[in-house]
């Protein structure tokens, strides 16, 4: 197994809505790339992180370890956090870890960029 | 370069290493011995569900001079996974072994009290999240007095074999919380991972020395949770041996009665 395979970069999408388009793995090795991707959308004022799986080739155990370690800080920092691009497989790796319960899942960033929108208006 | 029909067969394996979608545990066969009390129907719970501080604890072994590698030593592991455990701690895996979607019944004993030894009784389980040919994850059920789970791991680093277990937790509820910050279920859960660390390491004829990093994720308790000590599997435990006798005179009268 490969260890870092990711590449994690933050794009701007609204005032204070930042996507992190995840391209590669997500494992025990991703920690620095996706925690600073994280801080570099914070220090510009996200109050909406959004993370893109659309290009995501794999994430095991480790990977979901580290998104809850993601959701906390958003949540102790009063961000929210959304996801798209999900398979079909990984949102039921979502449901089972109960990860679902928690980041607001969309099947699109369309979408996901809309519930934004709603809850500023 | 590989072939798109290695690349398929790769990733179906990789994605097989997941669990079955499941919202209740289901136990099947009760290996001899073991005891089904607070598995059976309980959903799996994450970090997010438990009710203490969440702690992420990692512990590792350096096995300076294993001429193996990580996918082999992980494999002896998933092999020997019960018998690396301290002597109060019974895991009884399934026939499947530690695979994904399988679920591991353990029979604990716990100390009431620190420097005590252990004598409470706790009926449990895990349920196989993930599992590879270099990891596997277990996560708890409800009423598990831990709610998040645990992954073993193995790798190369500095061309040395690594074993490894992290712990992402909290404690399920309020009494559990109480143990861990005043009555040493936390010491005590660190010494049951340093423990297994060492035997893994005795199994290959090496004297590991295992070394433990903590950090506090979430300093924060969730009073949204508390409602969980209603499933608390050590309360139960100890009610179910307490009523042993009344159910075993019941028993009694009903085979009479035929």
């Amino acid at each position: 197994m490969s260890k870092t395979n990711i590449v994690v970069t933050d794009r701007k999408a609204g005032e204070d809505v930042h996507i992190l388009d995840i391209q590669g793995e997500i494992n025990a090795y991703a920690e620095n790339e996706l925690m600073d991707a994280y801080t570099q959308a914070s220090s510009n004022n996200a109050r909406w992180i959004i993370l893109n799986f659309s290009d995501l080739e794999y994430m095991n155990s480790s990977g979901i370890g580290l998104l809850v370690t993601m959701l906390i800080r958003v949540q102790r920092q009063n961000q929210k956090l959304l996801a798209f691009g999900l398979t079909d497989h990984y949102k039921q790796i979502f449901e089972l870890t109960r990860l679902s319960e928690a980041i607001i899942i969309h099947d699109t960033e369309t979408a996901a960029l809309a519930a934004t929108n709603g809850a500023h208006s | 370069m590989s072939t798109p029909e290695l690349d398929s067969k790769a990733t179906r394996t990789r994605q097989d290493a997941w669990a079955a979608p499941v919202s209740k545990m289901t136990v099947g066969q009760v290996p001899e011995g073991a005891m089904n009390l607070n598995v059976e129907g309980r959903q799996p719970v994450s970090p997010l569900q438990g009710f203490g501080q969440l702690w992420q604890k990692t512990f590792r072994v350096r096995l300076s001079g294993l001429e193996m590698s990580p996918e082999e030593v992980m494999r002896i592991w998933r092999e020997n996974f019960p018998k690396f455990q301290p002597p109060e701690n019974r895991f009884y895996p399934q026939m499947t072994g530690i695979s994904p979607g399988a679920v591991v019944l353990i029979n604990a004993k716990v100390p009431p009290l620190p420097g005590m030894p252990s004598m409470l009784p706790v009926s449990t389980g895990v349920m196989v999240l993930y599992a590879d040919e270099e990891m596997f994850t277990v996560m708890c059920p409800e009423g598990h007095p831990l709610s998040g789970w645990n992954n073993f791991r193995v790798f190369e680093e500095d061309g040395t074999v690594v074993a490894e277990v992290q712990e992402m937790s909290r404690a399920s509820d309020p009494l559990y919380e109480l143990f861990n910050r005043f009555l040493g279920s936390s010491a005590q859960q660190d010494r049951i991972w340093t423990h297994v660390l060492t035997q893994l390491a005795a199994h290959f004829n090496l004297k590991g020395q295992v070394t433990m990093t903590k950090t506090l994720i979430d300093p924060r308790v969730q009073w949204s949770e508390a409602k969980n000590i209603s499933k608390n599997a050590g309360i139960r435990t100890m009610f179910y041996l307490l009523g042993t006798p009344f159910r075993w005179i019941g028993n009694s009268f009903k085979a009479d009665g035929k």
